[in-house]
């Protein structure tokens, strides 16, 4: 099996797999990275969003060969509860969720949006989201809290 | 002479489970473990738990530790259902977390020798005049919780709660947005297996062959099972399985099943089929007017898929005889009557815990998946084994709520006033939950070599606010009615409990019909509703809504605005709902305006959280669900054939509590559904001038009814 080398939230990391296994697998089987979720292994519903530099990509069908040197963010390379990412802080204060299995997926979209676009209307923040499914119905909270962050961002 | 006051009675999840230390005990220096027997479905019940206990213990929040219910040490509170947590353990808590500071301040008042009515305790911390103190811990030593609760524990008055009736930030949402391990789906076991079963797409097929050869060539394949039609793999990672089942489907051959009804004809069908009927209701007038007129409608809804965005989990591991399942089901002692059923086991050899999975609205797979894994674990010479289902399988082979198919007719005497209601449902029962009969409801143990027959779903009893008939005797004062249910006695479409049952179909039908009956008297649709109701609850949430939304806002060509009103279970939270819209052939729901009553609401963000998720998600069963099918199988099998409403098509969506502290709390998960479901269909009358009486409302359906119409 050859040795895919790629970016894995700031760190180099290097795995031997098939060439035609998804990212999610190996994220999640060989890696330990959870917050991409396997949600329909079809890229329809944006559970298992990774960040490939300002884009968000659905990461159970894509393939490793493809990773090769490409530069990933998970929600574990955002922040963390000592130094969180303003989405993240963002999320908490809004309680920007039900059950919460989408929200990695969608941090991921809000963060790539956020890098495309610092300072995003509330339609382009729907846009945005458009191609992540939530089930709760939290939608409106998850668009104020992005929103939320955009702001506390452009602060000075 | 005087009769004595009846003795206090305890909370019927205490009764159940008296005994105080199987809900909390105090346990290392500073911490206070609670144990409800609920669980959380992301609707933020084991943070409004919390929030009880802190309250009447009188400790920080942050001090509570909430342990995931196990059959192994949780008291048994059946299943995490029907808006009823915070009535049933919350309940308990409060009494139970009651008695125990009683305990703890008794205690304290032996050590410090001060009177208890002299102690405070703030944060665990008792204290006494003189600066004298103790604490929960010190004194966890000596106080005893493994005796039952006695009805004598007075909980705290409203006015006296400083953290029950405040928001809260909830407890789970920290480690979800940093990425902690938390879902089922992420917490695999160490050296854990991977399986995968092997179902067909015609529902009741036979396994007629299985070659195995191409799957035993997969590398990493760990076993083989086969049980009758029952079959599947297990291997070392998620891609052996994936390939294993791939290479065994391609090897199978299923013959037979049961055909299923025609997706363009479901009225048709529900009334064709033989029925168990029951009357629900009736009221007799004294005197009957001879109506004016009668107005015959008949309201449907289809099959609505629960479609959780997480594909159903679970994971289970042998010693011997002995299984242990970790699951996301909602009831993990009924889950565990089931396997012991299909196992021939007794219950004690099974532990069933639970961790979180993905919201689930009503029961999904996540029973059926623990018995997979736990046949599969059978092959794996005691290594655990997870299995997930696939999104495929969670669309066509998990229960779906029942369709329904609804008769109203309402006589009208000549002022178009109500004189007489008759209502019938026919739609299968909405309920084939495990743990309740002699049979088990588990998808599996209708497929293996010595099967059971596939549970035909029936519907709670009326005391538990019934099933199909849920929410179908009228609020209003009408003055006779007659309510009637039919239940389907077949089930070629599997169908289970979904968010509300039968109260979205009923809602949906007397709202709609009220409206029309509103329209024809040329009175306001809100007046009228008051005008019906006596219950004061009921009508402040409706003035509230009404309030909110400035009712009703001036005629504008292209907008409607539509309400709709229940009471969920007809003894649950009061909710009404306003819904603005906006289109010409295809509508667009812009706002929807709630008030809600709750009693009393216990984490305020936590209950708008919960209305607001049930109005976006009614929204679009509303506009949008529908499973499809044809003769032979499910084909809305992925989210492209199955749309939900995305972020750009979702409504606005405002909240309104009213606060009552002083009554009983009662659940707020299923209160919107019904009454969004009306105020839209309501709105698309006042927009368009059409009835749509058949969801989901669609483009075709508005179309149809124009055309009906014109």
């Amino acid at each position: 099996m050859p040795n895919i080398q790629f970016q894995l939230n700031g760190a180099a990391a290097a795995v031997d797999a098939d060439p035609d296994q998804t990212l999610l697998e190996v994220l999640r089987g060989r890696l330990g990275v959870t917050s991409p979720h396997f949600g329909c292994g079809a890229g329809e519903c944006g559970a298992c969003y990774v960040m490939v530099g300002d884009r968000a990509v659905t990461s159970c069908d894509m393939p490793m060969w493809s990773v090769a040197g490409k530069d990933i963010v998970t929600v574990e390379g955002l922040g963390t509860a000592e130094q969180p990412h303003p989405l993240q802080r963002a999320f908490i204060s809004e309680q920007a969720m039900q059950c919460g299995y989408c929200v990695s997926g969608i941090l991921v979209s809000a963060a790539a949006l956020l890098k495309r676009n610092p300072s995003p209307t509330e339609g382009e923040v729907r846009a945005a989201l458009d191609r992540n499914l939530c089930r709760c119905g939290s939608h409106n909270r998850m668009v104020r809290a992005v929103l939320r962050a955009a702001l506390e961002m452009a602060a000075p | 002479m005087t009769t004595p006051s009846p003795a206090p009675k305890l909370p019927v999840s205490l009764a159940a489970n008296p005994k105080l230390s199987s809900w909390v005990r105090i346990t290392d220096e500073g911490h206070v473990a609670i144990s409800p027997g609920k669980v959380e479905i992301g609707q933020g019940i084991v943070t409004a738990l919390a929030q009880i206990a802190a309250d009447e213990l009188d400790v920080e929040i942050i001090r509570i530790e909430m342990i995931r219910a196990s059959t192994a040490t949780s008291p048994n509170e059946g299943v995490t259902s029907g808006s009823l947590s915070v009535q049933q353990s919350g309940r308990a808590l409060r009494h139970v977390c009651a008695e125990v500071r009683q305990l703890f301040l008794a205690a304290a008042s032996e050590r410090l020798g001060v009177d208890p009515s002299q102690l405070d305790v703030d944060d665990g911390t008792i204290s006494g005049p003189g600066n004298v103190r103790t604490s929960y811990w010190e004194l966890a030593g000596e106080v005893s919780l493994d005796h039952d609760a006695t009805a004598g524990a007075a909980a705290k008055i409203a006015a006296k709660r400083a953290v029950a009736g405040h928001s809260v930030q909830r407890v789970d949402i920290p480690d979800k947005v940093f990425a902690r391990p938390r879902f089922i789906h992420d917490r695999a076991l160490p050296d854990i297996l991977h399986g995968r079963v092997l179902r067909p797409d015609v529902s009741g097929a036979r396994l007629i062959v299985l070659n195995e050869a191409a799957a035993r060539a997969v590398p990493g394949l760990v076993a083989i099972v086969r049980d009758g039609n029952f079959g599947g793999v297990v291997a070392d990672s998620v891609a052996a399985a994936e390939a294993a089942l791939k290479a065994l489907r391609k090897g199978a051959a299923w013959s037979g099943g049961e055909p299923l009804p025609n997706e363009d004809d479901l009225a048709g069908f529900l009334k064709s089929q033989p029925v168990e009927t029951t009357i629900i209701d009736t009221r007799t007038a004294a005197t009957t007017p001879k109506p004016a007129q009668t107005l015959r409608r008949q309201y449907t809804r289809p099959y609505i898929a629960h479609a959780s965005i997480a594909p159903s989990c679970a994971m289970a591991q042998w010693d011997d005889d002995r299984v242990h399942v970790w699951t996301h089901s909602q009831g993990v002692y009924l889950l565990r009557a089931d396997l012991a059923i299909v196992l021939k086991l007794p219950a004690e050899s099974i532990i069933v815990e639970h961790m979180e999975g993905a919201g689930c609205y009503g029961h999904n797979a996540a029973d059926d998946v623990a018995l997979d894994a736990v046949l599969l674990a059978k092959a794996a010479s005691g290594r655990p084994v997870r299995v997930q289902w696939s999104r495929h399988d969670e669309m066509s082979h998990a229960p779906f709520g029942a369709a329904m198919a609804i008769e109203v007719e309402a006589d009208l005497d000549a002022d178009n006033d109500i004189v007489g209601w008759r209502h019938a449902i026919w739609s299968n029962g909405h309920a084939a939950r495990p743990g309740r009969a002699a049979q088990p409801a588990l998808l599996a143990a209708t497929e293996i070599a010595d099967p059971y027959p596939r549970m035909i779903s029936s519907n709670p009893p009326a005391a538990n606010g019934g099933g199909g008939d849920r929410n179908s005797v009228p609020l209003y004062d009408f003055p006779a009615w007659t309510i009637t249910s039919h239940r389907l006695l077949t089930m070629p479409v599997r169908t289970s409990a979904l968010r509300t049952l039968g109260a979205q179909g009923n809602v949906f039908a007397i709202e709609s019909l009220l409206d029309e009956i509103a329209a024809l008297r040329g009175e306001d649709p809100i007046e009228f509703r008051l005008r019906h109701l006596r219950d004061d609850r009921a009508k402040d949430v409706i003035r509230a809504a009404a309030r909110r939304a400035q009712w009703k806002p001036p005629k504008q060509s292209g907008i409607g605005h539509g309400v709709g009103f229940a009471r969920y279970k007809n003894m649950g939270a009061y909710c009404a709902a306003i819904a603005e819209i906006e289109g010409t052939d295809d509508i667009r729901v812009k706002r929807l305006t709630l008030a809600v009553d709750v009693g009393e609401a216990i984490n305020p963000d936590g209950v708008v959280n919960q209305i607001e998720g049930g109005a976006i998600q009614a929204t679009s069963w509303v506009l949008k669900e529908r499973v499809r099918f044809n003769r032979a199988r499910i084909t809305s099998t992925s989210w492209t054939d199955y749309p939900i409403l995305t972020f750009s098509e979702v409504p606005v969506v405002d909240v309104e509590i009213i606060q009552r502290p002083e009554i009983e709390p009662v659940g707020a998960g299923e209160a919107a559904p019904g009454p969004v479901t009306a105020a839209i269909a309501n709105a698309v009358f006042d927009c368009l001038g059409v009835r749509v009486r058949d969801l989901p409302i669609t483009r075709d359906k508005i179309i149809a009814a124009m055309e009906l119409a014109s």
